[in-house]
């Protein structure tokens, strides 16, 4: 009776300020209204002050006409458009010059990672090499390396390289011939889709089997031949509806065919190497993170070296790569807007003309800093779902 | 939230520190003791800094007159090398008392973008240049369809190339820089056919490419850009300070008072003369402006007039042989004209 009693009184004599979940209750609302009253604040000394000066402000702006015509527009763009749509051109600019060196710096990184452990003593001396190079030099002056340093040089539009297959290279970039699909081509779309859709299934089904059965099944040639061959076959019953729009030499450049800028390209190879030199040494780190007795043990069971990688070496070291992966490709999309410095019109170079063209700072300047939060938080999301299946499910 | 709020705090620092210059720009500059001055990064004739290191050009010597004015000394300016699309943010901030850097005057800067333009200090058109060696029997502005034209961003130079291509018909690529170093390296490189900035502009980068000879300036101008400096709004004394100085260097050369003769001129009979000069009695001229009553004096003793200042640093005086023009005073044919200072 008498521990109930005591048990019954506590509450009441412990004073309300001394509730630990009153406490943090009333902090953390004091945190949130402290939080919100700056920003608050802040907002309305921008606006007050922008007025006082006779600077417009507000996001008006983005409908007006823009003026200026952009050098790179993988979507539709003239200088009729709106600033609004000079800043989406250069947001997937960015886009794309992130994702492009994102795939490049991930395959060298892994070649040059797995190649600095290689037994091979020439092999080893070259990734290290490279790694300590890129590594060590700023991002900036890579750029300028394979702007100035290896593009500028090449020769001016009226003495470029031939290269195979109709293609170019001088001075104002990469040309190669464009294909130009004519009636018909849905077709090898569709069996594109098809075969990509049949081999999942006949990767599903050979797991599924292997796990009942133990027998193994050529998933990776099924696969081949399904996503190469049923398109190839598709091209070839349509009647083969493909042209090449070729480039040809004319006053100034050379006109038609597919054009790479040497802007992308410099800040493409640039963003690839320098990060590259990165993801090799985490790949390093997670392959040697995987205990050595995993690889023995493999071995004792008879696998062979191939397999023993493949199967047991990777996934584990797979684990300890991805997080600071992530942080690579953070950092990957963050650099391209070194682009500025050579003219690659991204999300900084565009917006930033926005900004001059119509002297609202704030306002771009709070554009280019959601969207690159926005653009960082989505590639996050993406690998933490990657990390998530890749994580150590325990048994 | 929080690195949206962080934004927006980033954001915010630029209205802090405008409001703090904007109280007086006259006190706020006597106060510190000199004028700070933006420039462009580089543009001979108009701000360059010289072997010495120090900025020559109109622009740069436009700002020691107000100095002059000011403070009775022409040294008292600091320099800051702005590119194109730092200038205006630069100027709103507080960061610059003056912005003297071959800014085109235009409705939208002068209204949306909270800035006062003081005069044309040059009447200057939009022009192109070509490598006549690379490009032989291009004689025309017009024959550059499909051409790689290189630019700097954020300018009007930028809005009126590609509103000259679209109404002619024309078609190009655009290759754009922001700072004016790396369109001229890019075109030197020949990463472009064609440069284009204002003709003054381009007369001056071609003396410093590679093999100045090769390269020709097209005859089309296609645009009118009336080059000035700038203050911001919302400070009038300041912007009389500033303009007058402008008016005081056009009117010190329809006198005929220059640097040399200044200091006779103070003991002229002409009366317009003395007024300009402050030698009046009882003048209230200068001070009522905000500055001693010798201004005029200070100026030209300082930079010299309206026309000493052009010779030296685009005309006859300098390796860019621009001839004067339109620029010439409205007495000799020109557009320069200033109102009275009485």
């Amino acid at each position: 009776m008498a521990s109930q009693e005591i048990l019954r009184e506590e509450p009441s004599r412990a004073s309300f300020i001394n509730d630990p979940k009153v406490r943090s209750l009333f902090f953390q609302t004091l945190v949130i209204v402290i939080l919100f009253g700056s920003v608050w604040w802040i907002v309305q000394n921008v606006i007050d002050n922008l007025a006082r000066l006779h600077i417009a402000s507000g996001f008006g702006f983005l409908k007006g006409r823009a003026g200026f015509d952009i050098s790179d527009t993988p979507i539709a763009y003239t200088s009729d458009s709106t600033y609004g749509r000079a800043i989406l051109v250069g947001l997937v600019n960015t886009i794309i010059v992130a994702a492009a060196g994102i795939i490049t710096a991930t395959i060298i990184g892994f070649v040059v990672g797995i190649g600095r452990m290689s037994h091979n003593w020439l092999i080893q001396k070259i990734c290290t090499v490279y790694v300590e190079i890129f590594r060590n030099i700023p991002p900036l002056l890579v750029i300028f390396f394979w702007y100035s340093g290896v593009l500028a040089v090449l020769p001016a539009p009226r003495e470029s390289y031939h290269l195979p297959f109709g293609s170019f290279l001088n001075q104002r970039g990469f040309y190669f011939p464009r294909a130009v699909w004519g009636d018909g081509s849905w077709l090898i779309l569709v069996a594109f889709i098809l075969g990509l859709a049949m081999a999942w299934f006949v990767a599903r089904t050979a797991r599924q089997r292997q796990m009942a059965t133990g027998q193994q099944f050529p998933v990776l040639w099924t696969s081949v031949a399904l996503i190469v061959g049923l398109p190839l076959l598709a091209f070839l019953l349509s009647g083969m509806p493909l042209a090449f729009d070729m480039p040809k030499q004319s006053t100034f450049n050379l006109t038609g065919g597919f054009q790479v800028k040497p802007e992308f390209l410099s800040l493409y190879l640039a963003l690839s190497c320098y990060t590259a030199a990165f993801i090799a040494e985490i790949v390093r780190a997670g392959i040697r993170g995987v205990s050595k007795g995993q690889t023995e043990a493999s071995a004792a069971l008879g696998l062979r070296s191939g397999p023993i990688l493949r199967l047991v070496v990777v996934p584990q070291a797979m684990r300890i790569v991805i997080p600071p992966l992530t942080s690579q490709y953070l950092n990957l999309t963050k650099n391209s807007s070194l682009a500025i410095a050579i003219g690659y019109p991204d999300l900084t170079a565009t917006a930033g003309t926005v900004l001059n063209q119509t002297g609202q700072a704030v306002e771009g300047v709070l554009i280019m800093m959601i969207a690159y939060l926005v653009l960082s938080l989505v590639t996050s999301a993406v690998m933490n779902v990657v990390n998530a299946r890749m994580a150590l499910v325990e048994r | 939230m929080k690195h949206i709020a962080f934004g927006i705090l980033g954001a915010a620092a630029l209205g802090f520190t405008a409001s703090a210059a904007s109280a007086g720009t006259l006190d706020t500059v006597k106060q510190k003791g000199f004028i700070q001055c933006g420039v462009s990064t580089g543009l001979a004739g108009f701000s360059a800094p010289d072997d010495k290191g120090d900025w020559q050009g109109i622009d740069a010597d436009f700002c020691r007159a107000v100095a002059a004015a000011v403070f009775g000394d022409g040294s008292k300016v600091k320099f800051t090398p702005l590119s194109a699309k730092e200038r205006f943010t630069a100027l709103q901030s507080g960061e610059v008392d003056i912005l003297s850097r071959n800014t085109t005057w235009t409705i939208n800067r002068d209204t949306a973008l909270g800035l006062n333009f003081v005069g044309t200090t040059y009447y200057d058109g939009q022009g192109f240049m070509i490598n006549a060696k690379k490009l032989p029997g291009v004689n025309s502005a017009l024959q550059l369809s499909g051409a790689a034209v290189c630019v700097q961003s954020g300018t009007t130079t930028e809005l009126n190339l590609a509103d000259y291509f679209k109404s002619n018909k024309m078609e190009y690529n655009p290759v754009v820089f922001e700072k004016l170093e790396e369109v001229n390296a890019a075109y030197d490189a020949g990463r472009c056919d064609v440069y284009t900035t204002d003709q003054s502009g381009l007369y001056g980068i071609r003396l410093t490419l590679g093999s100045p000879a090769d390269h020709v300036v097209l005859p089309e101008i296609i645009s009118k850009e009336p080059l000035g400096p700038a203050v911001r709004q919302g400070d009038d004394q300041w912007y009389h300070i500033v303009k007058w100085t402008y008016f005081a260097l056009l009117d010190a050369e329809e006198l005929g008072i220059t640097k040399a003769n200044v200091e006779e001129m103070k003991a002229s009979d002409n009366p317009e003369i003395k007024r300009v000069l402050g030698q009046e009695a009882d003048t209230k001229i200068g001070t009522d402006l905000g500055v001693s009553n010798d201004w005029v004096v200070n100026i030209v003793k300082a930079v010299g007039n309206y026309g000493e200042v052009f010779e030296k640093n685009v005309g006859s005086g300098s390796p860019l042989k621009i001839a004067r023009g339109i620029n010439a005073l409205w007495t000799k044919g020109g557009l320069q004209y200033a109102p009275p200072i009485r």
